[in-house]
């Protein structure tokens, strides 16, 4: 409960400090006080030495990977303003209110890591969308930015809109809004009876829609424009802590009443796992742009992610938190970098190596572990996936599976475009400005967390079951 | 503890030479490095070879059930061996090459050596995997950055197939991983499996690609010579000398003891496909112009005959195969030696363009007959008795496809002299005309390797007795 009320509270506590405060390094400096709040109040929420509680009447029920994923998506955005800061102030004339609709998404991921009922799920998935859209909007000048955050909100309306469909669908099937599925279903006689027709289709539009709002295909279509039109430094946002938060919701809700679907729900996800891999690697491929290719590279990512769907065990809880870790640093280590470039197309990179031998080497090491190369955090991410899958079973599991590795074969080629042009291509990479000492140490801090977790991803598991 | 001196010496050292600045910085580290690596191996084969002192074991990955433990049998010591004395070698060969950023380099060499050592050694099939990448990545770098010019597309090439094959084979360890009673990647979990005919059959191809791939057998042998040609030829000594032993070595301890019946089943298959890259790969020697090239053919030769022989499944054979891996690795890399010897004073590799070497380098010129001797396998050579003891357990195996594979002798016997011929006789031409003698340091490691094959050509007991436990372990599976 603690994340929910002070991610809301230090959120208008932003909005108003715009007021007050002027310079904008001292917003920032605000902005990173009041994450650490957040951070160390959550914490003491996990570990139970205070934390605020009222009667919720079941509409919210909070755990232990809940809060941890709170934990994570905190630290993520912590890193985030630590490290891109000050190109958050740069991109227009209000810096405060960013930070305060950053505070807002975080308290819709609150909401959504603890939600225990349809309506707060659909709650939490607007407190974390109508911000996001101002977000991608906040470039004003900027023609590309108006359009995308135009398309984002047009078609985040319309998922909204299925989804509130299908919660209709569901209330009418089940008579109820909690998320578990109804128990009074056994017949006499011990046989489960069949979840009716209604309640399947009710499932469905829900899933279609968080499809949406992960980006999976063939729902993904907004995800290139979005990112590539919005301001590199709310893509990055949005591509990592939104992303993850995204799936902790899918995963919760799903647990427990795929079931329902029966076998349309394996053919439906196995069908979406693939397409998104598909679609997601073999267009990134062919991007000439960073960012772009990064955009596709998080629809890929996703359709890793899902794989937890398809496992829904207890390694796949442990995988999705590892990936969430592993890819969030990797991916707002790689924006900032991105933001810091003159040009973002891959030629632009060439001969950073040079130019800026910590920088090659900090985003060498991200995209290694995006790549899901050993030694980084991203193998285990990936590892834990396939893992989860091959201990769920099932026929089509090991086909999943290699088709799985396949493709992230093929998301070697495009991940390491970019190292070949830092450091094999002949070239000399720009920066739009001086690179800041804090910056670096920054960068290294990321990096070491992607190797040691690489090494030792039981340091991050643990700390969950302590 | 020896397993783990021999990965964390070359490991910390090559970390530590990447902060050396300077035009020559970690040359002489890197050599000093490996030549205490060699003296730490040769004391822990050859003097502490208590068990106690060759296996370590501790925790690392519990959650996933992977432990840290390595330890070494007869083929870990002799590929521990051959990798700790080849590295000097290669170092003391190659120290008049000039690298930029030469730090750098050497830091990736020793990283290599570090990881090919736990892929030798590792006896928990994850961080065989892990040992196993990590020796694949730094020479992604390293023939990306000091290759020839084609050099980012052909170790792309490279890097993505052997990548390919390695995630196959990560989802055929998570698979036997599922199998095993108390979930363990441990090598005698491994071992003790009962698949049943299905799974081997599907399993095995997980893993054999991945190793087919790394030998490399035909036909996934088309990234080869390329990247051979390609690389700084300091990797691509380590590339064919040692890594290629990956595969092989992969095959006999992480292949044939798990799926016995799958290998078995696919026996035939698999040494007819061995056989056509033997024939194949030396017609294509034949008519090189490029030493380097006409080296990388000559080595798909001769690994293809090693497959054959591991596949053929009989002890002979794979005693064969034991002795090859290490004589293999020394031959190779002298030969790589003379080429490189001559291209950084020639400045050319072309058959065409040399000539009459022998009159103005006549010691390159013997030491280069004895290495040519040694790739043909001429009696009293090393490389003789592993190919004879690998062809008598192919001729037990089948008698026909011994005799298609013998015509490889042939072919290369034709390869390997006109080579020779081209190079060192006839008139000198203008790349040759001001050819001098070659510097005591590439005739010292050559000296050093020429005594090794003739010493074990002729005495190559104590090299077949330190194998000869992991022969019977393997035999007795099968």
């Amino acid at each position: 409960m603690n994340a929910i009320i002070l991610s809301a509270l230090l959120g208008v506590v932003m909005m108003f400090s715009g007021i007050v405060i002027k310079s904008k390094h001292a917003i920032v400096s605000t902005a990173l006080v009041c994450l650490v709040i957040l951070l160390l109040g959550n914490l003491c929420d996990t570990y139970g030495c205070f934390s605020i509680s009222m009667d919720l009447h079941e509409m919210l029920a909070f755990n232990k990977f809940g809060q941890f994923f709170n934990t994570i998506a905190i630290t993520a955005t912590l890193l985030y303003v630590l490290l891109s800061g000050k190109d958050i102030v740069k991109v227009g004339n209000y810096p405060a209110e960013y930070f305060a609709l950053i505070f807002f998404v975080l308290c819709g991921v609150s909401i959504l890591s603890a939600f225990n009922n349809l309506l707060m799920m659909f709650l939490g998935i607007e407190i974390l969308s109508i911000p996001l859209y101002i977000l991608t909007g906040s470039d004003k000048k900027n023609l590309k930015s108006n359009e995308a955050s135009l398309k984002y909100f047009l078609m985040g309306a319309f998922s909204t809109g299925l989804m509130l469909m299908g919660i209709a669908l569901l209330y009418g099937a089940t008579g109820s809004f909690g998320i578990e599925a109804p128990v009074a279903r056994q017949l006499s006689n011990g046989v489960q009876q069949r979840a009716p027709i209604l309640e399947v289709i009710g499932l469905i539009f829900v899933f279609v829609s968080l499809l949406f709002k992960v980006s999976a295909a063939p729902f993904h279509f907004w995800t290139p424009d979005v990112y590539d039109g919005a301001p590199s430094v709310f893509t990055s946002f949005m591509a990592t802590i939104v992303k993850a938060a995204g799936f902790i919701a899918f995963i919760h809700l799903f647990e427990g009443r795929a079931d329902e679907m029966e076998s349309i729900w394996k053919m439906l996800l196995v069908l979406t796992i693939v397409a998104t891999l598909l679609i997601g690697n073999v267009t990134a491929v062919f991007q000439q742009s960073v960012k772009r290719m990064l955009a596709y590279s998080s629809i890929a990512q996703a359709g890793f992610m899902l794989f937890a769907l398809y496992s829904r065990n207890d390694m796949a809880k442990e995988g999705i938190l590892l990936y969430a870790v592993a890819y969030s640093i990797a991916t707002v280590g790689i924006f900032a970098i991105l933001i810091k470039m003159k040009d973002y197309t891959f030629d632009g990179y060439n001969g950073l190596a040079k130019t800026q031998p910590l920088l090659a080497a900090a985003n060498t090491v991200f995209l290694l572990s995006l790549a899901g190369i050993p030694l980084t955090a991203g193998f285990f991410a990936k590892y834990w996936m396939l893992a989860s899958v091959m201990k769920a079973g099932g026929s089509s599991a090991i086909w999943l599976i290699v088709i799985a590795v396949i493709f992230a074969a093929v998301s070697v080629y495009y991940y390491f475009r970019v190292i070949q042009a830092m450091y094999f291509k002949e070239g000399n990479a720009e920066t739009t400005e001086e690179i800041s000492q804090g910056f670096k140490i920054g960068l290294l801090i990321m990096s070491a967390i992607i190797i040691i977790l690489g090494v030792f991803p039981d340091a991050l598991l643990q700390w969950f079951y302590f | 503890m020896v397993p783990v001196l021999l990965i964390l010496l070359p490991l910390i050292t090559g970390l530590v030479s990447f902060f050396m600045k300077g035009e020559n910085g970690g040359k002489a580290w890197a050599l000093a490095s490996s030549i205490l690596t060699l003296l730490v191996a040769l004391g822990g084969i050859f003097l502490y070879n208590q068990p106690a002192h060759l296996t370590y074991d501790t925790s690392w990955l519990t959650s996933v059930g992977s432990r840290f433990s390595v330890g070494m049998d007869g083929m870990g010591k002799m590929l521990c061996l051959l990798t700790a004395v080849s590295f000097p070698i290669i170092f003391l060969a190659t120290s008049k090459n000039n690298y930029k950023d030469s730090g750098s380099f050497y830091a990736l060499m020793l990283l290599t050596q570090a990881g090919l050592t736990g892929v030798f050694v590792a006896t928990d099939c994850l961080l065989f995997y892990f040992f196993w990448e990590l020796a694949l990545i730094p020479v992604y770098f390293l023939c990306s950055k000091w290759g020839g010019e084609k050099r980012i597309a052909v170790t792309f090439k490279f890097f993505i197939y052997t990548f390919i094959g390695s995630l196959l084979m990560l989802v055929g360890i998570l698979y036997l991983y599922f199998q095993t009673p108390a979930h363990s990647f441990a090598i005698k979990d491994f071992y003790a499996l009962q698949l049943s005919s299905e799974q081997q059959n599907c399993i095995f191809w997980l893993m054999f690609i991945a190793f087919a791939i790394k030998m490399p057998i035909f036909p996934f042998h088309t990234w080869q010579p390329d990247a051979y040609e390609q690389s700084p030829t300091a990797t691509t000594m380590v590339l064919s000398g040692i890594m290629v032993k990956m595969g092989i070595f992969a095959v006999v301890r992480w292949l044939v003891p798990i799926f016995p019946e799958a290998t078995k089943y696919y026996s035939h298959f698999i040494v007819v496909l061995s056989v056509i890259g033997m024939i194949y790969a030396s017609l294509i020697a034949i008519k090189q112009d490029d030493i380097k090239r006409l080296i990388a053919y000559s080595s798909i030769a001769h690994i293809g005959l090693m497959a054959a022989a591991i596949f053929a499944g009989n002890a002979i054979g794979l005693k064969g195969v034991m002795v090859q891996m290490f004589n293999h690795g020394i031959n190779v890399i002298g030969l790589w030696i003379v080429a490189n010897a001559i291209e950084q004073q020639l400045g050319t590799r072309k058959f065409s363009e040399l000539g009459g070497l022998a009159q103005k380098a006549p010691t390159l010129a013997i030491l280069l007959v004895i290495m040519a001797f040694a790739n043909i396998a001429l009696p009293l050579t090393n490389a003789f008795v592993g190919e004879f003891l690998m062809f008598n357990g192919l001729f037990q195996f089948n008698v026909y496809v011994t005799a298609v594979a013998g015509i490889s002798i042939i072919l290369g016997a034709v390869y390997t002299l006109n080579m020779v011929q081209k190079i060192f006789y006839g008139n000198t031409v203008i790349a040759t005309e001001n050819a001098k003698e070659i510097s005591g340091n590439v005739q010292l490691a050559l000296v050093v390797l020429t005594v090794m094959i003739i010493v074990l050509g002729v005495y190559p007991q104590p090299l077949i007795n330190l194998t000869n436990d992991t022969v019977k372990a393997i035999i007795s599976v099968h």
